[in-house]
């Protein structure tokens, strides 16, 4: 069975996504090995953490220089929450951070009634209800899916961003990883 | 606005789910785990976990059981009960769980929310409000403070509180439906979510809280019958409230 790295952003929980991947049956590390990055079948960044302290600590390790070398390498990145957020050229919170300009495109603050935004939604055009826990959105020309007009995915090349929660959307969620992961 | 939750609310003491009565006598309801995934697989849209015991071989029993919840559950939860700093907040988050809920910490030390929902993030951190008589409830809802219930929740929202979760002590255990005038109150002050909780009886009841507000937190009514949540769910929706599709 091929090896998904999940990396590691030196903080937060990355308990669920791996219970989520264990149930697929995959088996998953969690590292920020740049070697690890480049090789594996499969990369996935979890939505954990800030993204000042997530960004410093991928740069620190050599982990960012890694998954740019993926990318360009065509290798398979699925980035969730504030790993897709990461993705795109620059991001609004903790005063503004640079991205990785994977993806044209940047992050900001919602301005929508109540935030943050919490609970299930339904992305089209996908016509599934995902799980969502977020305070920024990405604007890209990238989007794939949307939900409530916000952006609910990005793709480009090898790299997939999702704003929701696979790991925590039930049978929907883990149906959606397995599709992610199925070529890996 | 994303569609409306129903949250099953466990409360959990040495490792097992229990049901009070009367806040005296405690009984087993069952194997956390066990629950979780059958509300789970029911609908649930998530679940709360609220420690009771309160003491530090109970914490350490917690821990083992949002791990163990965490390895199962495919929906988000959140576990409150004696969170009282960002280490407490920290161990349960690194255990596995989505959020914590702050209580009483969060009344006497306030900065403690601000603290968690730096290194979290808000939609990390609900601030738990037990309201009573227009002021807010330590202890379970026994002692009363002076502070004013909604003032206190504008104040935990500008904190960097992402959820309130908002009890009403008149209401809760007696099943004849939600407070939904203090409800809409807490809701049109603040900018975050809301839970409503405590008075639940019947889908009617729920649906009544979840055309004001975000989410309704549910116990008896579903822990009386487990295996009802999926026609719950339903009759829920029979009243008008759109649910989260699920597939069963």
């Amino acid at each position: 069975m091929s090896q998904v790295v999940v990396v590691d952003y030196g903080a937060g929980n990355t308990r669920s996504v791996r219970a989520a991947l264990r149930h697929l049956g995959y088996d998953s590390v969690v590292s920020s090995e740049p070697h690890l990055i480049r090789s594996s079948d499969f990369v996935l960044l979890p939505g954990v953490g800030s993204a000042r302290s997530a960004m410093a600590h991928l740069n620190s390790t050599g982990a960012e220089d890694a998954l740019r070398d993926r990318f360009s390498e065509h290798g398979p990145i699925l980035g969730i929450c504030l790993g897709m957020q990461l993705a795109l050229e620059h991001s609004e919170e903790d005063g503004g951070v640079s991205g990785r300009g994977l993806l044209r495109g940047k992050v900001e603050k919602m301005q929508i009634d109540r935030v943050p935004r919490l609970g299930w939604s339904v992305v089209e055009p996908w016509n599934e209800a995902f799980y969502f826990a977020h305070s920024f959105a990405c604007l890209s020309e990238d989007v794939v899916a949307t939900s409530e007009g916000i952006t609910a995915a990005i793709h480009r090349g090898s790299f997939l961003g999702v704003q929701f929660h696979p790991e925590k959307s039930g049978p929907a969620g883990l149906s959606f990883l397995e599709k992610c992961l199925s070529p890996a | 606005m994303p569609l409306a939750r129903l949250i099953p609310c466990l409360d959990v003491s040495g490792g097992r789910v229990v049901k009070g009565v009367s806040f005296v006598e405690l009984r087993d309801m069952g194997d956390p785990v066990e629950l979780a995934q059958y509300y789970s697989d029911g609908g649930a849209d998530e679940l709360v976990f609220l420690d009771i015991s309160a003491t530090p071989e109970g914490q350490q029993t917690m821990t083992s059981v949002i791990e163990k919840v965490a390895d199962v559950l495919e929906i988000p939860f959140t576990v409150g009960g004696g969170v009282r700093s960002v280490d407490d907040a920290a161990r349960i988050i690194e255990s596995g769980a989505d959020r914590v809920s702050l209580n009483s910490a969060a009344l006497s030390n306030p900065s403690l929310i601000s603290a968690i929902a730096e290194k979290f993030g808000s939609q990390a951190v609900v601030v738990a409000i037990d309201a009573g008589d227009g002021v807010v409830h330590t202890h379970g809802g026994r002692n009363a403070t002076d502070i004013e219930t909604v003032a206190w929740a504008i104040e935990a929202a500008s904190r960097g509180a992402g959820e309130i979760l908002l009890t009403s002590i008149k209401m809760d255990g007696h099943r004849q439906g939600f407070d939904l005038e203090l409800t809409k109150k807490v809701r049109d002050a603040v900018s975050v979510p809301v839970i409503a909780s405590g008075g639940a009886g019947s889908a009617e009841h729920v649906a009544e809280a979840l055309r004001i507000t975000d989410a309704a937190l549910v116990a008896s009514i579903v822990h009386e019958n487990p295996a009802g949540l999926p026609g719950l769910r339903k009759e829920i929706e029979a009243c008008g409230i759109s649910l989260r599709p699920t597939r069963i």
